[in-house]
C-alpha cells in the first residue's frame, strides 16, 4: 500500500494486485465487512492503520486496484494471475514490486494436526475478519511477540485465556534487551501487552517445553513442561501455536531472485539491498523480503518505490530516504533482538517422537523423514529430501513443512541450515482449479 | 590427486547408468557410477512414469518388451516395489486424423507381439464412463504399466551398491580420453578415474563424451511439461494419453493426477533450469477438463518440467562407439527411456560381457548421424516451434 | 462439542441460508464458509490429516479448507464469503 501510494503521489500509475478483497494484508487487516461496524476494539497501531487506509483511498483513482486476483506464476514481465478464484489471465509489466508478506513458522508438536489447532495469526485473523474466537478457552503457546497481542485481543473481546506459554526462556529475553532497545516504542508496547494480560489474571510463563496435544475433556488437552521441570496439564477448546513468521518468497524466486541465508531469522530471503532492489526490474519489500513487522514493511515499501521513482529518472527526496533508511536500520535491528527474545526451539526438534506429523498435507511423519535422510546415499538437501519423502508436495507446497524439513536434513546430516538449503519453489504458488482454464481471463 | 581403477566406469548416474551398473554387477564385473549431480535427479526423477509398450517406433517393439519382463520382477531386482502398477495404457483419439494413425499404431503393435485391442466411442464409456464424448475410438494394452520414477533409479543404484558397485555422485567428469587401451576419466574433484570400458549415459550431456571422440549427435533438449493435481477418490485406472500427446495423464493411489502434455518446450542444460512456460499448463488443463469433465474440479498443486535429450529421429543413441573399442553409447532417449531403462541396461551388460546380445540395436546406433538424418513425424509435431 | 469457534463480535449484515451436504445452515452477510459453517459444526465437510477437518492457518495459506461449491467448484472456505443459495460439498468430492 505505501509503496503504490509513494508511486502515485509523483505522477505512476501503479497496478496493484492483491489476492485479498480488501486491502491491508495481515497487521491492516480492516474489520470483516460483515460485523457489526464498531464493534471492534484495536489494540495498538490503529492509528498508523488507519493513516495508511486513508492515504491509500486518497490515491484510488491514480492506480489501477485490482482485488481478488492471486499471482500464481510470474517470469519474464508476466504475471500468471486467477481472478476471483475463477478465471486465468496474465498481467504484463516493467518493474514489479512483491510484497508477498509472511506466514507464521511451524514447529511441530506432537498433535499439532488435531482440528482445534490454528496459529495465533489465524486466532486473530478469525476474530478481526468475521469476529469469532477460535474456541471458547484458548492457549497460546509457542515462542513469538504476536502470542501475546493475539491473546489480548482475545482476552479483550470475551474468550478466557487459559495461558501464555513461551518456549524461550526469560533469560534469553533479556539477553536480547541491547538489540530491543533500537526500537524503544515498540519494545515497549510489548511490554505493555504482558502488563495488560497479568492485569487480567492471565498465567505467562516462559522456559517451557510443549509435550503433546491430545482429545480430552473439553475437548483438547496440552501437556506442557514448566520451567521448573514439572508436568502440567490445561484442558482447553483450541490451541494457537506458533514460533514467529516465516516469509512468503515464491514469487520472489520464480522472478528470478537469487536467494541468501539470513542468520537471524534462520530462513533464506531473496537477495536485495535496504531499498529493496532485488533483480533486473524486480524490487521486493514488506516481510516478503525480510520479516520486520508493520512499520519495517511500510519504510521497506517506500524506500522500494523511491528507489522504482530513481530508475525512471524522477528527481530523489533525498533527506526522506536517509530518514527512512536509518529508521529500518533500527528496526531491523529491533527485529534481529526478536529473533533472539522468541527463539525457534531446536532442542524441541531432537525430541520430537517419530509418529509426529511433520507434513500435514501428505502425512509424512518424522520417523519417516529421519529414515529417510539416514538410508540416502550422497548429499541430501531439502530438495531432495521432499522428493524422496514426499515432505512439501501437497497442496500447501510445503509453507508449513519446509523450514521444519530443512532443520531435520541439517540435524540428521550434522550440516547448517544454511548447507541443507531452501524448497526451490514451484508454481503455482497456490492450488488453481482446472476449471480456471475453460473461462476467458 | 587420486588414481582409481576399474574396469566399466559408467558416466551418468540416472536411470540408465543406474540399470546398467546393476546387470554388469550381477555378470560379476566391476563397475564405477560416476554422476556429476545427485543420482536420479534430472529427467530420470523427473518424467511421468509410464512404462507404455504400445505406440513405439517399431524398432524399439523387441527392447521394450525386454525391458516389460523386468519391470514385471522390479520387486525381487531392486528391493522396493517403486509404485509399480500394470494399470494397462489407453491411447484416445480426439480427432479423425487421430483415429487413422491409431489404428496403425494398434496394427503394428499387435504385429510386434504387444496385444492392443481397438475400441470404439461407445465401448470406451462402457469400460470407463468418466471419458468425455471428445474420445472418439481408443487402443487398449493392458499389458503397459506405470512406476514412480522418484524411487525407480535411487533404488536401482542402491541395490547395485549393495552387489558392490561403486557410487560417485556429486562428481562430474570433465575429459574423457583413450591412451594404450585403457580410458583416462577426469573429474572436476580430486580423481581420476581409469577403465577398461566407458559407458556414456549421460542423457542430454551424452553428446560432450561422443565429441570426445569425433562422433557428433544432433541431440537437442526439451523439456516435458508437467503438473499435478491434489488427491482425488481414485477412479482412473488406465495411464490415459492422447494420440498427439496432447494430454497424457494417469492416477496415483493417493488419488493425484499426474498430467503431461505436448508441446514440449525448451529447457537449459547448462543452467539445469526447465521452466514450464504457465501457458502451456492452462491449455493442458484444458484439455484435460474437456476429455475428462468430472476433473474440472481439480486443482492443480505443482508444475515442473525436466531436461531430455532428444534426437531428430526421435530414437536413442544406443550401442558400440564407432570410433573407439570399449565405448557403448547409452543416451538421448527422447522422453521414453522410462519404460527401456532396464532393458537398455541388460542388453549393455550384453554386450559388454558376452560381446553380443540377442536384442537388436543396430537401428540406434550413433553411426546413423553419418549421413542427415530424416525427422520423424512426430519431431514436428511434439514440439515447440520457438 | 456443536460448534467450534464462538462469536464474540456481532454480525452486521443480514441473514442468508446455505446448504452444507444437503442440510440447511443459516450464515451472516459477509461470513466466510468457514465461519458460517465451524460456528454451528465442529468441523468442515470431508477429510483432513487426522480424519476431521476445522482448517489450520485460517488465513489462506495452509489450503486445508478447500470446499466443493456444486456452482461454483472448489474454494477455499477460509477466504471465501457465503452467498444466498450456496450448495457446500466436500472436497476433493466424492465420485458416484
Amino acid at each position: 500500500m505505501a509503496a503504490a501510494c509513494v508511486l502515485a503521489q509523483h505522477g505512476q500509475r501503479p497496478v496493484v494486485l492483491d489476492e485479498a478483497e480488501r486491502p491491508g494484508g495481515q497487521a491492516y487487516r480492516l474489520p470483516g465487512a460483515g460485523l457489526r461496524h464498531g464493534a471492534w476494539t484495536p489494540s495498538g497501531q490503529k492509528a498508523q492503520a488507519a493513516r495508511l487506509h486513508a492515504m491509500f483511498a486518497a490515491v484510488a483513482d491514480r492506480i489501477d486496484h485490482r482485488p481478488a486476483t492471486l499471482a500464481w506464476h510470474i517470469h519474464d514481465g508476466m504475471a500468471h494471475v486467477l481472478r476471483h478464484g475463477v478465471r486465468a489471465g496474465v498481467e504484463r509489466f516493467d518493474t514489479v514490486l512483491l510484497a508477498t508478506g509472511a506466514t507464521e513458522r511451524l514447529y511441530p508438536v506432537p498433535g499439532w494436526t488435531l482440528p482445534g489447532v490454528t496459529t495465533p495469526g489465524g486466532a486473530q485473523t478469525l476474530l478481526k475478519d468475521q469476529g469469532c474466537l477460535v474456541g471458547q478457552r484458548v492457549v497460546f503457546c509457542g515462542s513469538s511477540p504476536l502470542l501475546y497481542l493475539a491473546a489480548l485481543q482475545y482476552a479483550r473481546h470475551g474468550a478466557e485465556v487459559a495461558a501464555v506459554l513461551d518456549t524461550t526462556p526469560r533469560a534469553r529475553r533479556l539477553h536480547a534487551l541491547p538489540a530491543l532497545m533500537a526500537a524503544p516504542g515498540l519494545l515497549m508496547r510489548g511490554v505493555a501487552w504482558m502488563a495488560a494480560l497479568r492485569r487480567r489474571g492471565v498465567p505467562l510463563r516462559s522456559g517451557v517445553e510443549l509435550r503433546r496435544i491430545e482429545a480430552g475433556e473439553g475437548a483438547r488437552r496440552l501437556v506442557w513442561v514448566d520451567a521448573a521441570g514439572r508436568e502440567q496439564q490445561l484442558s482447553i477448546d483450541a490451541v494457537a501455536l506458533g514460533f514467529g513468521l516465516r516469509s512468503e518468497t515464491q514469487l520472489a524466486q520464480l522472478a528470478g531472485c537469487a536467494m541468501r541465508f539470513d542468520a537471524a531469522s534462520r530462513q533464506f530471503l531473496p537477495q536485495a539491498d535496504l531499498d529493496g532492489r532485488a533483480s533486473s526490474g524486480v524490487f521486493v519489500a514488506g516481510d516478503g523480503a525480510a520479516i520486520g513487522g508493520a512499520e519495517a514493511a511500510e519504510i521497506s515499501g517506500r524506500l522500494a518505490a523511491w528507489a522504482i521513482l530513481g530508475e525512471l529518472g524522477a528527481p530523489a527526496a533525498a533527506p526522506e530516504i536517509t530518514r527512512l533508511r536509518a529508521r529500518l536500520h533500527r528496526l531491523r535491528r529491533f527485529q534481529a533482538g526478536l529473533q533472539t527474545a522468541f527463539a525457534v526451539p531446536d532442542a524441541l526438534l531432537a525430541a520430537l517422537p517419530d509418529d509426529t506429523p511433520i507434513c500435514r498435507c501428505e502425512r509424512i511423519d518424522a520417523g519417516t523423514v529421519r529414515q529417510t535422510i539416514r538410508g540416502y546415499v550422497g548429499a541430501i538437501d531439502v530438495n531432495r529430501a521432499k522428493a524422496l519423502t514426499r515432505c512439501g508436495m501437497g497442496r500447501c507446497q510445503g509453507r508449513f513443512c519446509a523450514p521444519v524439513l530443512a532443520a531435520l536434513v541439517a540435524a540428521e546430516r550434522g550440516v547448517t541450515l544454511e548447507q541443507a538449503g531452501w524448497l526451490r519453489a514451484q508454481a503455482p504458488v497456490k492450488p488453481l482449479p482446472l476449471a480456471a482454464s475453460l473461462a476467458d481471463g | 590427486m587420486r588414481r582409481l581403477h576399474t574396469d566399466i566406469a559408467i558416466v551418468g548416474g540416472g536411470l540408465i547408468g543406474s540399470w546398467t551398473a546393476l546387470f554388469l554387477r550381477r555378470r560379476g564385473r566391476k563397475v564405477m557410477l560416476l554422476e556429476k549431480g545427485e543420482i536420479g535427479a534430472q529427467s530420470s526423477g523427473q518424467n511421468f512414469g509410464n512404462l507404455r509398450i504400445q505406440g513405439r517406433h517399431v524398432t524399439e517393439y523387441p527392447l521394450a518388451l525386454r525391458a516389460a519382463a523386468q519391470w514385471d520382477r522390479l520387486a525381487d531386482l531392486v528391493g522396493d516395489d517403486c509404485g509399480y502398477a500394470q494399470t494397462g495404457h489407453l491411447y484416445v483419439a480426439l480427432t479423425g486424423e487421430h483415429a487413422d494413425r491409431l489404428r496403425h499404431t494398434a496394427a503394428e503393435a499387435n504385429d510386434n507381439g504387444v496385444a492392443v485391442e481397438a475400441l470404439d466411442g461407445a465401448m470406451l464409456r462402457r469400460r470407463w464412463p468418466w471419458l468425455g464424448e471428445a474420445a472418439l475410438t481408443g487402443a487398449w494394452s493392458a499389458r503397459d504399466a506405470i512406476a514412480n520414477p522418484r524411487r525407480v533409479t535411487p533404488a536401482t543404484a542402491k541395490a547395485a551398491l549393495a552387489l558392490g558397485a561403486e557410487l560417485l555422485p556429486g562428481t562430474k567428469v570433465v575429459s574423457v580420453a583413450q591412451t594404450g587401451g585403457r580410458f583416462v576419466l577426469e573429474t572436476d574433484r580430486d580423481l581420476v578415474v581409469e577403465s577398461e570400458v566407458v559407458v556414456n549415459a549421460a542423457g542430454a550431456w551424452g553428446t560432450e563424451i561422443a565429441a570426445a571422440f569425433g562422433e557428433t549427435v544432433p541431440l537437442f533438449v526439451a523439456g516435458p511439461p508437467q503438473f499435478v493435481t491434489d488427491p482425488l477418490p481414485y477412479f482412473v485406472q488406465p495411464s490415459v494419453q492422447a494420440v498427439d500427446g496432447s494430454v497424457i495423464f494417469r492416477q496415483t493411489k493417493r488419488g493425484n493426477i499426474v498430467v503431461a502434455g505436448y508441446p514440449r518446450t525448451a529447457t537449459d542444460k547448462l543452467s539445469n533450469r526447465a521452466p514450464v512456460p504457465p501457458l502451456k499448463t492452462v491449455a493442458t488443463m484444458r484439455v484435460l477438463a474437456t476429455l475428462v469433465p468430472t476433473l474440472a474440479s481439480a486443482t492443480v498443486i505443482r508444475v515442473w518440467s525436466g531436461i531430455e535429450g532428444y534426437l531428430p529421429d526421435m530414437l536413442p543413441v544406443f550401442g558400440q562407439s564407432q570410433a573407439v573399442p570399449g565405448l557403448f553409447h547409452a543416451f538421448g532417449f527422447c522422453g521414453h527411456g522410462f519404460q527401456l531403462g532396464p532393458g537398455v541396461g541388460l542388453v549393455l551388460s550384453e554386450l559388454i560381457a558376452d560381446g553380443e546380445s540377442p536384442t537388436p540395436v543396430a537401428p540406434f546406433g550413433i553411426e546413423r548421424f553419418q549421413n542427415d538424418v530424416a525427422a520423424d513425424a512426430k519431431f514436428r509435431s511434439e514440439f515447440d516451434a520457438g | 462439542m456443536t460448534a467450534r469457534f464462538q462469536r464474540a463480535i456481532p454480525a452486521g449484515g443480514r441473514r442468508v441460508s446455505v446448504w452444507l451436504e444437503g442440510v440447511a445452515l443459516e450464515a451472516w452477510e459477509g461470513e466466510s464458509l468457514l465461519a458460517a459453517i465451524l460456528t454451528q459444526r465442529d468441523c468442515l465437510p470431508g477429510d483432513g490429516p487426522e480424519g476431521a477437518r476445522a482448517g489450520f492457518c485460517l488465513m489462506g495459506a495452509c489450503q486445508e479448507c478447500w470446499v466443493q461449491l456444486e456452482q461454483a467448484g472448489p474454494v477455499r472456505a477460509c477466504t471465501t464469503k457465503v452467498a444466498d443459495g450456496m450448495r457446500i460439498g466436500p472436497y476433493p468430492i466424492r465420485l458416484a
